[in-house]
């Protein structure tokens, strides 16, 4: 069985976030990068599933050259090989990314492809869909339950309606939601063993600029700070304000 | 050929309320032109005159066995369907959890830019360009799509619905989406756990939330009495979910929900980054706190600077009489 995790490098959730002087993108001196955590969550997944059926699991990651720091860790955690889309900077919409991916996936035998639900830089949460759409395989996303047998994968996945069980046939596409697995730390062997396993770096294909970024900006400050007082005295003044002040009850 | 094209998204036999929204926002887009709205399901096709009395010139239906559950493949090969006969410059979708499926489909398939989760659009002549919060807030990006036509997915909570009119008769065209129940690539076997009647935290109007400060579980009660007081939906911190006292789903921040309510409540939450990341665009913010130096009392409008589990029930009370 193979399993491809795509993964994308990010900056930590606790990183604050600033505007870098061209506008268009932001300062990444000085903050740490990570897997995004849910392409980890999918990772784990993958992992997991590949030590219950055997088989291979290959990270697929288009990111700037220093990615590799992220894709080693990946290997760290157990994933047997790489590949490296090197992106040359600039903006890349979601369907141009989904475009790179699919093309690569196209071209090498996939039985589970598992991404995160969404990246937390962009937030688009569309990537794995439209990969999947574009390879004509089925997808299942917001997986919190993963399980394969007979050719097929069962899922659970969060809807409006409640938890589905979903099936599919293999090859198939998966999203990762919370839940689904609790990423392991690489172990010290791990980290030595990743040093050696293989990265296959191609050069991402150009951007076709469907997409742009025009500019990024801080977001409005909130006007907060008000207190309206202290312990159970300030309930009422509390309630009085959100009715007559704010309007909201 | 209208220039803007909506899916609205049914529940349990009705519009659910994202409909009037992307339906506000895609007449303010079309400045008094054709809106077409397009309508997918099973057993939907009475709500076309609903959609109509919204404000849509023409609804597009697929009414078919086959779309009895959404499908990714079957909503997606529908709606890129009705797009053809409507060959709008801007499709509009909520960011629901099925808006977040079906977007992305139809954009990969149309060769489409997509814009998700944006919470300003405007038309121009060579693009479509919208306000997209990302990094979960932490950082707002101005993007724009250059394809002929741009998916477009809106935040909920963000925009102003539409008020239904009563209009005449819907205009009403029925699409072959040329999809059969066995085609579908995935199948619902079943579903568990159904969510009775809660609402999606991200569409809530008003936000209970529970922090560590809360000491355990078992006290719990205090956010989900308080949250059925105001008519209120319960979340939770991250640290709470990562302790396991509240399912995943409960939680709001950067790796949890993005939420927009009108009235949110932050219950003994110090106010971590990243959780102030997933709910600073409350139109108003409540925080009770025990700690007066917490960072939440910071974007909070209203403070109170004591103990949940006095200040809590007390509240909840008050609240209570307010309703009856």
């Amino acid at each position: 069985m193979n399993f491809v995790v795509c993964l994308k490098r990010v900056p930590d959730s606790a990183a604050k976030i600033k505007v870098a002087a061209d506008g268009k993108s932001i300062e990444t001196s000085g903050v740490d990068h990570v897997i995004s955590p849910y392409d980890e969550i999918a990772l784990e997944r993958a992992l997991q599933l590949r030590e219950e059926h055997g088989g291979e699991v290959t990270v697929l990651c288009l990111g700037l050259p220093e990615a590799s720091k992220e894709i080693r860790q990946a290997l760290a955690m157990g994933a047997d090989k790489a590949i490296h889309l090197k992106d040359g900077g600039g903006s890349r919409g979601p369907f141009e990314i989904a475009k790179a991916l699919a093309e690569v996936l196209g071209s090498i035998e996939a039985d589970l492809v598992l991404f995160g639900k969404q990246s937390i830089d962009a937030d688009n949460g569309a990537v794995g869909i439209m990969t999947a759409q574009l390879l004509g395989r089925p997808v299942i996303s917001l997986v919190t339950k993963l399980e394969i047998a007979d050719g097929k994968v069962l899922a659970h996945r969060e809807s409006d309606a409640g938890t589905e069980v979903v099936e599919a046939s293999l090859p198939a596409v998966v999203t990762a939601q919370r839940g689904l697995a609790e990423p392991r730390y690489p172990s010290i062997k791990g980290i030595m063993q990743a040093k050696k396993k293989p990265i296959d770096e191609r050069d991402a294909p150009a951007s076709e600029g469907s997409m742009a970024l025009d500019s990024i900006v801080p977001p409005p400050e909130r006007q907060g700070g008000r207190i309206v007082g202290e312990g159970v005295d300030a309930v009422a003044e509390l309630v009085r304000l959100l009715r007559q002040e704010a309007k909201v009850l | 050929m209208a220039s803007v094209c909506v899916f609205v998204e049914t529940a349990k036999g009705k519009l659910k309320k994202s409909a009037a929204e992307v339906l506000g926002e895609a007449k303010r887009l079309a400045g008094g032109g054709d809106v077409d709205a397009v309508l997918i399901g099973h057993g939907v096709s009475g709500l076309a005159d609903d959609v109509a009395a919204l404000g849509a010139s023409r609804v597009l239906v697929t009414d078919d066995d086959a779309f009895g559950h959404f499908s990714v493949d079957g909503f997606g090969a529908a709606l890129s369907k009705a797009v053809a006969t409507s060959s709008p410059r801007v499709l509009l979708v909520a960011a629901s959890v099925v808006g977040k499926d079906l977007a992305p489909a139809v954009a990969a398939s149309t060769g489409s830019a997509l814009l998700a989760d944006v919470t300003a659009v405007a038309l121009n002549d060579a693009s479509v360009t919208a306000t997209k919060p990302i990094f979960a807030g932490k950082a707002i990006a101005n993007v724009s799509g250059n394809t002929p036509m741009v998916v477009v997915t809106l935040r909920p909570n963000v925009f102003e619905p539409a008020t239904a009119s009563d209009g005449a008769a819907a205009n009403v065209e029925s699409v072959d989406a040329g999809v059969s129940k066995a085609d579908l690539r995935t199948i619902v076997k079943e579903i568990l756990a159904l969510a009775s009647e809660k609402l999606d935290l991200t569409e809530a109007d008003i936000i209970v939330s529970g922090g560590r400060g809360l000491k355990g579980p078992e006290n719990w009660h205090l956010i989900e009495n308080l949250a059925e007081a105001v008519g209120g939906v319960c979340g939770a911190s991250r640290a709470v979910v990562d302790a396991g006292w509240r399912p995943h789903d409960e939680q709001v921040g950067q790796t949890g929900k993005t939420v927009s309510p009108k009235l949110y409540f932050a219950i003994a939450i110090s106010g971590a980054i990243q959780h102030l990341a997933g709910m600073n665009t409350s139109k108003c913010i409540v925080a009770i706190n025990t700690d007066a130096e917490a960072p939440i009392f910071k974007v909070a409008d209203f403070g109170i600077v004591g103990d949940a589990f006095e200040v809590v029930p007390v509240l909840t009370e008050e609240l209570k009489k307010l309703r009856e």
